[in-house]
């Protein structure tokens, strides 16, 4: 595709500005604010990949990771802003499912070790992973607020922190869990999913895309069920005290 | 009375949340095996008395002695099945009556016995129908109920009710007044309870505290009803608040 056909597609961006001005919906600004971010962060990703394509240096690779985990990081923790230490929270539990995907995807050597193939699946991943620890602080803190009343009973009759929170947290775990199960029923039937898609249109024989995506699937199940455990676990136990008191405020600020 | 027939001593407790003062100053002592009746307007700081006394809340300022020692040298979770607490509006957790009154039992990792749910269910006046009813169907009065039982089921030494007869038919109530003062007599249980009901205050109290702003105002035997010299209190009782 050359430059000049690609910016025939910014009438997919013309459309809804015009539909926008119509009908006075108002989104003019942001869309345009999203057509430039997408054009510059994604050819600015580019060319760093082919750099780092071409450089073939684990640093690099290494570097490209961090990255991806900090800016997921800094993205997720503004949903628990108030559960303390939940910036390190997150970045752990980003650094855990990056470690143990990569670890059997190169261990078991059911991918190459090169660049190619390491950074977007670790994209894909951590990716994911940032998604769910939203998810799950939204659904976690959500469920506390609504349930304080028995939080409290609980602790009244001698249970501890864990004994508390036990149901909150087992929810939001499941109802964060839900959509990335519920997506891979459907997989394929209403939509082909963009890696595969991205990779038939690349020219990939259809058959090992989709075995590209089954690896995904796969692994993706892995990725949300770490993310929100462990999100979940390290948080708990800052929303009480030594005394097992619930901590007022450590969920909502 | 002597040192040794304290259940639970006060000593210069206040309570500080943000900029305002729930509690202040209070120094007095709870009396082994009676009952205490505290009573004051709402919003006088009972509740988040008997909360510091289960350890659901820690003072800001001063100590608090239970059985002799500080509250800071119990375990939270041993604290809290001594001196159990009936909480305000009877809160159920989700699941069955069942449920609600084997969460202290599970709480400890063991099991709770049909028999011995149906044997505390008929103590608080409910037939072993409702052992198997969805605990969040029922009645206001019927989540008082529950609630008791489901406190009981720890054996407490010292048991904190807050205005748990608010929501009984006065048949009810007589039959939760009887069984409290049962298990105070029997099992020599030492009693602090919440109520609005200043009449209730009079026929269960050995003792009575009135709270008001957050200070203990007034504590004495029934007969500060006939004679207390703080005017406020007086208005109080005369139903002026
Ligand atoms: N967690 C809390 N944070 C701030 N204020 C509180 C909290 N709990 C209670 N209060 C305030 O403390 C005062 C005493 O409340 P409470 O103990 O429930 O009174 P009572 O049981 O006598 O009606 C009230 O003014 C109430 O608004
Ligand atoms: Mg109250």
């Amino acid at each position: 595709m050359t430059y000049t056909t690609l910016a025939l597609t910014l009438i997919f961006v013309l459309i809804p500005l015009i539909l926008s001005k119509t009908l006075n919906l108002g989104l003019e600004k942001d869309t345009l604010v999203a057509t430039v971010r997408s054009i510059i962060q994604l050819l600015a990703v580019g060319y760093v990949l082919k750099f780092v394509f071409d450089a073939d240096s684990y640093l690099y690779m290494f570097l490209m990771i961090t990255l991806m985990i900090v800016a997921a990081t800094l993205n997720a923790r503004k949903k628990g802003k108030a559960i303390k230490g939940i910036t390190w929270k997150i970045a752990t539990t980003l650094i855990i499912v990056e470690v143990v995907t990569q670890s059997i995807l190169l261990g078991l050597n059911i991918v190459p070790a090169t660049a190619q193939y390491i950074i977007p699946i670790s994209g894909m991943l951590i990716g994911n992973s940032m998604v769910l620890s939203i998810l799950f602080l939204n659904r976690f803190t959500a469920e506390i607020e609504a349930t304080k009343d028995s939080i409290e009973l609980v602790l009244s009759l001698g249970g501890t922190s864990k004994q508390a929170i036990h149901m909150q947290l087992k929810s939001a775990i499941r109802a964060s869990m839900i959509p990335t199960i519920e997506s891979q029923k459907t997989i394929g039937l209403v939509q082909l999913p963009g890696m595969m898609s991205g990779q038939i249109i690349g020219g990939a024989d259809p058959v090992v895309a989709v075995q590209f995506q089954i690896l995904i699937i796969f692994a993706l199940l892995t990725t949300a069920a770490l993310s929100s455990i462990l999100v979940g676990f390290l948080s708990y136990p800052t929303l009480f005290n030594d005394r097992l008191q619930y901590i007022e405020n450590s969920t909502s600020k | 009375m002597s040192k040794n027939g304290a259940a639970i001593q006060f000593q210069d407790i206040s309570l500080e949340r943000g900029e305002t003062l729930i509690l202040k100053g209070i120094t007095d002592t709870i009396y082994k095996g009676k009952i205490t009746a505290l009573v004051g307007p709402s919003g006088a700081g009972k509740t988040t008395l008997l909360k510091l006394c289960n350890g659901l809340i820690s003072p800001t300022n001063g100590e608090i002695i239970v059985d002799q020692h500080p509250i800071t040298e119990f375990e939270p979770t041993t604290l809290r099945r001594q001196v159990g607490i009936v909480l305000q509006n009877a809160p159920m957790i989700r699941g069955s009556v069942f449920d609600n009154l084997a969460l202290p039992i599970k709480l400890q990792r063991s099991n709770l016995h049909t028999e011995e749910a149906i044997s505390m269910l008929n103590n608080v006046g409910l037939d072993e129908s409702f052992l198997t009813r969805d605990a969040y169907e029922l009645s206001g009065g019927q989540k008082q109920k529950v609630a008791i039982a489901r406190t009981l089921m720890n054996r407490p030494k010292i048991l904190l009710l807050d205005e748990i007869t608010s929501a009984l038919d006065p048949v009810s109530k007589g039959e939760i007044e009887q069984l409290i003062r049962k298990i105070n007599k029997e099992y020599g249980v030492t009693i602090i309870w919440i109520t609005h009901n200043l009449q209730q205050a009079k026929d269960i109290g050995d003792f009575i505290w009135v709270m008001m702003k957050g200070q203990l105002v007034e504590s004495g035997d029934k007969s500060i009803f006939e004679h207390t010299k703080n005017s406020k209190v007086q208005q109080f009782f005369e139903g002026k608040f």
